[in-house]
């Protein structure tokens, strides 16, 4: 089964993180996307750049509109994700608890559909 | 201590013992949890006017079997059961708690009895035994909230329709039928025992809810060396827990922690029921991973670890389970037969045997093998081994503690 992990957390604490711990967060990170594909689950990931970058389109009965900035105002951003393919949800869960923003923010947990 | 207290002090000494005693005559689990749950609301609007009863767990049993008697007639579909129900009202003097018998071990038996999916058991007895909702178990076992509901509905399912017995087995399979039960007690406790740092209290529960358990098996079981074996384990184990973070919270391996940080109470305990197991003559492996960790604990009387005993302790262990993950242990304690990078290179050797496919995304692989690596001077293939480790870390502090390994390398 595909399943999509999506990151969200809050871009200012992830910003303002002390350097150590951003470096720090950075390596396990790339440790964490190598795991995955070296078990051989991982067949895509990126990391976005922040909500400050974001342009939402809309276009109620044709009429189409662009503001700056998210979809939603809220305290987690998506930051990132993760597509995986493992044998069920447990194991999708597994691997969403070893992402290290699960430590920051929270792992949405989304099974694929087809 | 007020009523509300009182009843949830009873709810808590008397869930499981209460639904054993209603689920092993009807044989429905789901049934006696929603009458036991509606008795304890029962209790809560009666005792603040009438007080509280001089027998709770009778009062509740009784008002209990009234629930279920009435539920039965209502859907007419359990109108077997009432018989059993009301027969239930003879077997036991409704007015005296100590005529309750305790039956929570015939319950942990139907809970892990062989028909039941393995991986639902420890979660079937925290729930039944323990009163555990379904939402706290799968978060303590890393599971959607509704998949762990379904799989516990299902499984109570199974048990009435598959007619699982709620009994102790008899002699000549009870050795093999109580291994699941241990088996899922340890799972409750090592889920418990992942969260070293106890920031999660719920986690910490489960971990003392796992020896509480544990205890229970061994005082209704006295005289089987296994139950005594897991007990030792846990103890043993948990007389760890502190030594495990320093003080900034900070991950410290077994071989670095001070040996007076341990809890000696806890240790001398361990001790003296394994040795009480190893005098009934009957090796089995939780005895056999308590005596790892006696070992282990033997650092604090001598300063030293006997690693030849601890790879013949693994040996016996493997030979018994196969299991891959001693063999990894075994492979560790090893590489400390001999020093330096000649020890390294066995334990690596040893390491490098194993075939299974899982070890792809097993932690303590890893780690190990970038430690031995480590100590064999190849920095290279070392770091790549610790970034495989982090990688498959879920726990920031030991993921933090193989970052600096890393560093060094």
């Amino acid at each position: 089964m595909q399943f999509l992990l999506l990151v969200y957390q809050d871009e200012k604490v992830m910003h303002n993180l002390p350097k150590e711990e951003h470096g720090r967060m950075y390596a396990a990170y790339m440790a964490y996307a190598d795991a995955l594909k070296k078990a051989g689950v991982l067949l895509a990931n990126h990391g976005l750049a922040p909500t400050t970058q974001a342009a939402t389109v809309r276009a109620p009965g044709g009429k189409q509109s662009v503001v700056n900035g998210p979809f939603a105002e809220t305290k987690e951003q998506l930051g990132a994700y993760f597509l995986i393919e493992v044998p069920d949800q447990d194991a999708a869960l597994s691997w969403a608890a070893r992402c290290p923003s699960a430590q920051y923010g929270a792992i949405e947990v989304r099974p694929v559909w087809g | 201590m007020g009523v509300k207290e009182t009843a949830e002090a009873v709810a808590r000494r008397s869930y499981g013992k209460l639904i054993a005693i209603i689920a092993a005559r009807t044989r429905d689990v789901a049934g006696a949890e929603d009458a036991l749950s509606e008795a304890f609301a029962a209790a809560l609007m009666d005792w603040p006017q009438s007080g509280v009863p001089r027998s709770p767990e009778a009062w509740l049993l009784t008002v209990a079997r009234r629930k279920l008697i009435d539920a039965a007639r209502r859907r007419r579909a359990g109108e077997e059961a009432i018989p059993t129900l009301e027969l239930l009202a003879d077997e036991f003097d409704q007015s005296n708690d100590a005529a309750i018998p305790d039956e929570r071990l015939r319950l942990m038996f139907a809970c892990a009895h062989p028909a039941i999916d393995a991986g639902v058991r420890a979660p079937l007895i925290l729930q039944t035994v323990l009163g555990f909702d379904a939402a706290a178990i799968a978060s303590a076992f890393l599971v959607a909230p509704s998949t762990m509901g379904q799989r516990l509905v299902r499984a109570k399912n199974r048990i009435r329709e598959a007619g699982i017995p709620f009994r102790v087995p008899e002699r000549d399979e009870l050795a093999e039928r109580l291994e699941a039960v241990l088996e899922a007690i340890y799972a409750i406790y090592a889920e418990g025992w992942s969260d070293p740092a106890g920031t999660q209290a719920r986690s910490r529960g489960l971990a003392q809810e796992g020896i509480w358990l544990g205890r229970l098996v061994v005082s209704l079981l006295p005289e089987e060396p296994e139950a005594l074996g897991l007990l030792a384990l846990m103890l043993h184990t948990e007389a760890r827990r502190e030594a495990r973070r320093d003080a900034q919270g900070e991950f410290v391996p077994l071989n670095a922690q001070q040996p007076a940080q341990w809890d000696s109470a806890l240790i001398d305990e361990a001790e003296a029921i394994l040795f009480n197991a190893s005098r009934m003559g009957a090796l089995g492996r939780f005895q056999l991973e308590a005596a790892v960790q006696s070992a282990h604990a033997a650092r604090r009387l001598n300063g030293g670890t006997d690693w030849a005993a601890i790879v013949q302790l693994y040996d016996a262990q493997f030979a018994l389970t196969g299991s891959v993950v001693v063999a990894v242990n075994r492979a560790v304690a090893r590489a400390e037969l001999s020093t330096g990078s000649r020890g390294a290179a066995e334990g690596l050797a040893a390491l490098d045997a194993l075939t299974d496919a899982a070890l792809a995304q097993y932690q303590p692989y890893w780690a190990a093998r970038a430690a031995l690596l480590a100590r064999t001077g190849d920095g290279q293939a070392a770091a790549d081994a610790y970034r495989r480790a982090i990688g498959l870390e879920s726990d920031p502090a030991v993921r933090r503690f193989l970052q600096a390994e890393l560093s060094r390398q």
